[in-house]
């Protein structure tokens, strides 16, 4: 009975997460053309200015363009979270956040949920993406696009988790936009999403160490390897572990006696 | 002093004993003990700023409250969290309600986070929107109704899993005065045949009606207790208004 509770709830949260999103047909576009500009014009501008090696997973000479296509798969997910995590602080000041908070749920639960429709809506852009590109001859092998649910839906659920964990943070709306432009741009510029590691080694050992830390990097390198069927464990464990990192000081954030949510005097 | 206590009695619908809460350094709730039961009205009055929010947001437990205890329908609600929440119905001052959506799916996703069942939701749904008269907008998107509509929806998404306890924040507040009357009216005829407890916020005087327990909060402090009609022995005053802004002077305390 219990278990159906829960199975219920999230089937909820999941169902009116995913029915807004194709609903909202500006948010649906908007959310393609971003990569879609960065592949046809970025990338094709780029294509003469980068000459790339050949380094697993492919094992053939690349395109730019195929190169960054794993990158932008990641950005949607990057934004993704981002403005559901926006959509949280703007929910919360219309009180739907607060709804969700009194249904008798652990809050956990509601927030895992929330991570999952969010990570969902994500995973549906890139595959529509990943159409569009296929159509531009930027094609992976059928296994590769199976392989990329599991590797999508743990790249979103991490990437949703850094939103949360921000969104419990900041308090006004305002203060999003400053997060977006110190979160979003330093996390896509300072990762492996445009530039291979080793071609950011020879300009910069810094920039180097923090693309390498950055877990953006990581989760961009998964979604990389897991399009050509292969899984790098090493991006697999250092994603999984930020994402547990990130989800679990969300739950604490927003947790009804060590929140910040009391201190900030909201309500 | 103390954490949040198990209380004893489970007849209650809401008993709250010796709150407190501060923010940082402000005083929000300063001794704050209150009980409503089965089929009271509970008129919570008081000017913005007296702490009405903050109690209800201890009440559903936004946040934790750190010395007193709050108990609904006899569960903890530190302690007994879920079981707590599940008796519990609310009616936030803003709108919470998804506008792109109708009043169906609002109604519906509600349902799920209950843990309803389809069926059970939708007889439940229509038995509720008929109630209220708003079965035959059940399909419009939400962005189309008018604010007491918008009320009416929110309160029968409150009542949809039968709670034992209805809060609400400012229910009326920039609602015509038809809409107005016509829900203070509905919520007392619930206390009054369906053993309905409600805690009512509000600063309207004029809903108070001769059967309500008016609870005058001022500061962070309940200030008095009781029937119109003892508030305005206790205060010597002739109308509510004046007892009222006697009340919330701090003369009387």
């Amino acid at each position: 009975m219990s278990l159906l509770h829960y199975m219920r709830a999230m089937q909820g949260i999941i169902g009116r997460e995913l029915w807004r999103f194709i609903t909202q047909r500006e948010r649906f576009i908007s959310a393609l053309v971003r990569p879609l500009v960065w592949l046809f014009v970025f990338a094709a501008g780029f294509r003469a200015a980068l000459g790339l090696a050949i380094a697993p997973p492919y094992d053939t000479y690349i395109l730019y363009e195929v190169y960054i296509t794993p990158g932008l798969c990641g950005m949607i997910q990057l934004f993704n979270g981002m403005q559901s995590s926006l959509s949280m602080v703007y929910d919360r000041e219309m009180g739907s956040m607060r709804l969700l908070m009194v249904s008798p749920l652990p809050r956990w639960f509601l927030l895992l949920s929330k991570l999952l429709a969010g990570a969902g809506v994500s995973i549906l852009q890139v595959y529509v993406f990943l159409l569009i590109a296929l159509m531009y001859e930027i094609e992976a092998p059928w296994q590769g696009y199976l392989l990329l649910f599991p590797a999508l839906m743990l790249t979103g659920l991490m990437l949703g988790a850094l939103g949360l964990l921000l969104s419990s943070f900041i308090k006004q709306l305002e203060n999003f936009a400053g997060v977006m432009n110190f979160v979003i741009f330093p996390m896509f510029f300072m990762s492996t999403a445009l530039y291979p590691l080793w071609k950011l080694k020879e300009s910069s050992k810094i920039l180097h160490a923090l693309a390498s830390y950055n877990p953006f990097s990581q989760a961009v390198e998964l979604i990389r390897f897991a399009m050509y069927g292969q899984v790098n464990k090493y991006a697999l464990a250092y994603t999984l572990g930020a994402f547990i990192l990130f989800s679990s000081l969300a739950i604490v954030g927003y947790s009804p006696s060590k929140g910040m949510m009391a201190r900030k005097g909201m309500g | 002093m103390g954490a949040c206590s198990q209380t004893m009695s489970n007849t209650k619908a809401l008993s709250i004993e010796k709150l407190r809460f501060a923010y940082q350094e402000k005083l929000a709730l300063d001794n704050v003990s209150l009980t409503v039961n089965a089929s009271d009205f509970s008129f919570l009055l008081g000017p913005n700023g007296a702490g009405k929010s903050t109690l209800f947001a201890l009440i559903t437990r936004l946040y934790d409250c750190r010395e007193g205890s709050i108990a609904l329908n006899g569960f903890d609600i530190k302690q007994q969290t879920r079981q707590a929440l599940a008796t519990l119905g609310i009616v936030f001052q803003q709108s919470t309600l998804d506008v792109d959506l109708t009043v169906q799916q609002n109604l519906h996703y509600h349902a799920a986070l209950y843990g309803m069942s389809r069926k059970l939701a939708k007889n439940r749904i229509q038995e509720e929107l008929e109630r209220l008269a708003m079965f035959d907008r059940r399909s419009e998107k939400v962005a189309k109704l008018n604010g007491g509509h918008k009320r009416r929806v929110e309160i029968a998404r409150a009542l949809l899993h039968k709670p034992s306890l209805l809060l609400l924040d400012e229910p009326t507040v920039g609602l015509d005065v038809q809409s107005r009357l016509a829900i203070v009216e509905y919520i007392h005829y619930l206390t009054a045949h369906e053993q309905l407890a409600v805690l009512w916020a509000s600063h309207l005087l004029d809903e108070i009606y001769p059967t309500d327990q008016v609870l005058v909060m001022h500061k962070g402090k309940i200030k008095a207790k009781g029937y119109s009609e003892q508030l305005l022995a206790m205060t010597k005053t002739k109308d509510i208004t004046t007892a009222f802004a006697q009340l919330t002077q701090g003369e009387l305390s």
